[in-house]
């Protein structure tokens, strides 16, 4: 999903402390993302077809629950993925639809900070970009809608959820952009922190959801690198560009470390998750990779990263650094960030002040499929 | 190629893309479903790349070809010309597009109805151009026919929901039509400097739109006024704000790079 | 008058891309439209911003529809000059890593 800043469930998924974790796993993720996140996010597709290709045996058509159960757990045991018509528990099915669906609010709502660029992007090479990529986002939206409606609930449904406020998006949108350099440090930051975040789901155990979060990676890297180069050349440009940038950078980056939720020690977190595959690794494993990405990153930008205690852990093989205002973060997801108000309004005004032109489509649909009928066969 | 007039040929045509563009980026994340949103990018994005080719042609046009007719002289901020020199240093007074394009959109219906209106007058124009005998002016043509083709087929797709979907979307769909039409006969009027005389684009376009309009159960409104200028640089209100907005921060940062 | 009435459902269709001539169309996922003339353009601008295909098939529950190819060139060429939504468009500087 693009963070883990959503706030509490709304379903009663079993929230239970973490087990003992595999850290073979997060060995292997801080190695495949030293290779790249692209080439981590082609491994994964490797390895989806790969695993597709291993039998499990089958699930008797007169299996009894228990059966299922099992057939269930030998696929995700197998790495394989569970496809939409495979017997599933119920709350596997709810806990991934509320994770598709926040996600993909996220996408929709995650249109609008960068938007606010659009018609001011200050050259018309970036003005192109900027369209394309908030373009996007709401492509990458629509392939999650889509998964998630694999799951066996509608569009509809899931739109009422946003505008009602019952489905949360990443609350990072819920902040400003104050000038053009923050369209970069979103790009960089924000994307970055969702790419930590979204690689690792395109091993999710479930096909569509995987599949889409494949296809999503690919194109959001597209998203970090122009965000990159904004910064860059910002940040090696006037002197009133670079304080811009570095404006931004001070703004965005703890902002950003939330993105990844609460520390490990402090909140619970779902251990169901990772034995279904859907969470692959913790908050806190997420935001070091994310921290440690950034600090050579941040060199070539001639940035600072506002955090004068991050330095080198020589013990830890990784950088200490300062937390981000956890208590910020809850305020935020509450809805009481600077712009919980301002995104909400405007998704519904655009739904809203759509209802016309998609009842007249419907009309209009309907229309031509009586006059086919009415035509002699 | 440095035809007198070449340079002001361009820029009605590169401005009209670049108006157009800017117009559809105002609306983003705004459309009826995400879709559409999508869609709608899609072509801003195509205008927006037309702009830059012509303009970017516009900007090698010798000076000694430059006219000093349209709007007065060029500021000399907006020299050493390239493409964004001409979309973020002329003055409203210097830009050229018709005055279609720049208006404030208001519904989707005066969106889809718009775009229609614009790509049926594009469609036409870039098939001829594209057989041109300026050859750069030809291969831009050739790659935008493509392009303003689709747009015109999408907006059509739209007109026609909209005019015969329900009595409320046939009500605002009449609107927009009748709203814009007086805009059109510009895009027809003299334009010197190019090699086609945009007139007789007028009987595809005609053609073109009121069977759209047939299919859609709209009415074609009467013709009568019919306001224009923008060919010569006098626009609506509406252009100086949309041209505030747009060029606000590449003109605050004098000399930047982007 | 608006907002009164529930949103109509619109249908899901299924989308099919023919990556390039001599492979068969893949399922790339799906959509909602009114209907198939607005499925098929909307799935053109979703599933092939980046050159993916060379034909389209949408698919409601019963019936299939597909692109004609008379319209190959307006459907796909435009994607082709958008080089700045693919990654390797930027200049990375020399020693940065994870991007």
């Amino acid at each position: 999903m693009y963070g883990n800043d959503f706030g509490p469930p709304d379903e009663g998924v079993d929230q239970v402390k973490d087990p003992d974790r595999d850290t073979a796993h997060a060995d292997a993720a801080a190695a495949a993302l030293g290779e790249g996140l692209l080439g981590e996010v082609a491994a994964a597709e490797a390895a989806l077809a790969e695993a597709a290709g291993r039998t499990v045996g089958r699930a008797a058509a007169d299996a009894d629950e228990a059966a299922l159960q099992a057939y269930f757990d030998a696929v995700i045991a197998a790495d394989q993925k569970i496809e939409p018509r495979d017997w599933m528990p119920e709350k596997y099915r709810r806990t991934l639809i509320r994770q598709i669906a926040q996600h993909a609010h996220s996408e929709i709502i995650g249109m609008q900070p960068e938007g606010n660029w659009i018609s001011r992007a200050p050259s018309l090479q970036r003005k192109a970009i900027l369209l394309a990529k908030v373009q996007d986002e709401a492509g990458h939206g629509l392939y999650l809608y889509a998964a998630a409606e694999t799951l066996g609930i509608t569009r509809e449904e899931l739109v009422e959820m946003l505008v009602s406020g019952r489905q949360k998006y990443s609350s990072i949108f819920n902040y400003p952009t104050l000038t053009w350099a923050d369209v970069g440090a979103v790009g960089w930051l924000v994307d970055g922190a969702a790419i930590v975040n979204q690689v690792p789901l395109c091993r999710c155990s479930y096909g569509p959801y995987a599949r889409a979060m494949i296809r999503v990676c690919k194109e959001e890297s597209f998203h970090q690198r122009q965000g990159y180069e904004v910064l860059h050349v910002l940040g090696h440009g006037t002197p009133g560009q670079r304080a811009m940038a570095q404006d931004a950078v001070d703004r965005w980056w703890y902002p950003s470390l939330a993105m990844f939720g609460p520390p490990d020690a402090d909140s619970t977190h779902s251990a169901q998750s990772m034995a279904w595959k859907i969470k692959r690794f913790s908050n806190d494993e997420l935001r070091q990779r994310f921290v440690d990405m950034c600090v050579d990153q941040a060199r070539s930008l001639n940035l600072t990263l506002p955090d004068p205690d991050l330095r080198w852990n020589a013990q830890r093989r990784a950088y200490d650094y300062t937390q981000p205002d956890y208590d910020e973060l809850m305020r935020v997801i509450s809805g009481d960030g600077p712009c919980n108000r301002q995104r909400m309004a405007f998704r519904r005004q655009a739904h809203a002040d759509g209802a016309w032109v998609r009842e007249a489509a419907a009309a209009y649909a309907a229309k031509r499929a009586s006059d086919r009928e009415a035509v002699p066969a | 190629m440095s035809r007198p007039g070449l340079f002001d040929y361009l820029l009605a045509l590169g401005d009209d893309a670049l108006v157009t563009a800017q117009r559809l980026g105002e609306w983003y994340a705004s459309s009826p479903a995400m879709e559409e949103d999508i869609a709608l990018a899609n072509i801003a994005l195509d205008q927006l790349g037309a702009a830059r080719l012509l303009l970017s042609y516009a900007a090698e046009v010798p000076d000694t070809a430059l006219p000093a007719r349209t709007g007065g002289p060029l500021p000399v901020a907006a020299r050493p010309l390239d493409e964004d020199a001409l979309a973020y240093r002329r003055d409203d007074r210097q830009f050229r597009n018709a005055l279609l394009t720049e208006l404030p959109h208001g519904d989707f219906a005066h969106v889809v109805t718009r775009l229609l209106l614009l790509a049926a007058y594009q469609v036409p124009l870039y098939d001829r151009l594209a057989a041109a005998d300026d050859p750069r002016l030809a291969a831009i043509a050739a790659k935008t026919r493509k392009e303003v083709a689709y747009h015109l087929d999408h907006a059509a797709t739209w007109v026609r929901r909209l005019g015969d979907g329900t009595a409320e979307s046939h009500g605002r769909a009449q609107a927009a039509v009748d709203a814009l039409w007086p805009y059109t006969h510009e895009l027809f009027a003299p334009l010197a400097g190019g090699p086609i005389d945009p007139a007789t684009l007028r009987a595809d376009w005609e053609r073109t739109v009121t069977a759209v309009l047939a299919e859609a159960t709209l009415a074609r409104p009467a013709d009568g006024w019919a306001p224009g200028g923008g060919r010569d640089g006098l626009h609506t209100e509406h252009l100086s704000y949309l041209l505030a907005e747009m060029q606000s921060l590449h003109r605050a940062h004098p000399g930047a790079r982007w | 008058m608006t907002g009164q009435t529930p949103t109509p459902a619109e249908p899901l269709w299924e989308v099919f891309v023919r990556p390039r001539r001599g492979l068969s169309h893949g399922h790339v996922g799906s959509l909602h439209a009114p209907d198939a003339e607005l499925a098929l353009r909307h799935a053109r601008d979703l599933y092939t911003r980046r050159q993916e295909g060379v034909s389209i098939w949408v698919v409601p529950a019963a019936a299939l529809t597909a692109s004609s190819p008379d319209e190959k060139d307006a459907f796909f060429d435009p994607a082709a000059d958008k080089v700045y939504r693919h990654p390797t468009f930027y200049d990375v500087p020399e020693g940065v890593a994870h991007l």
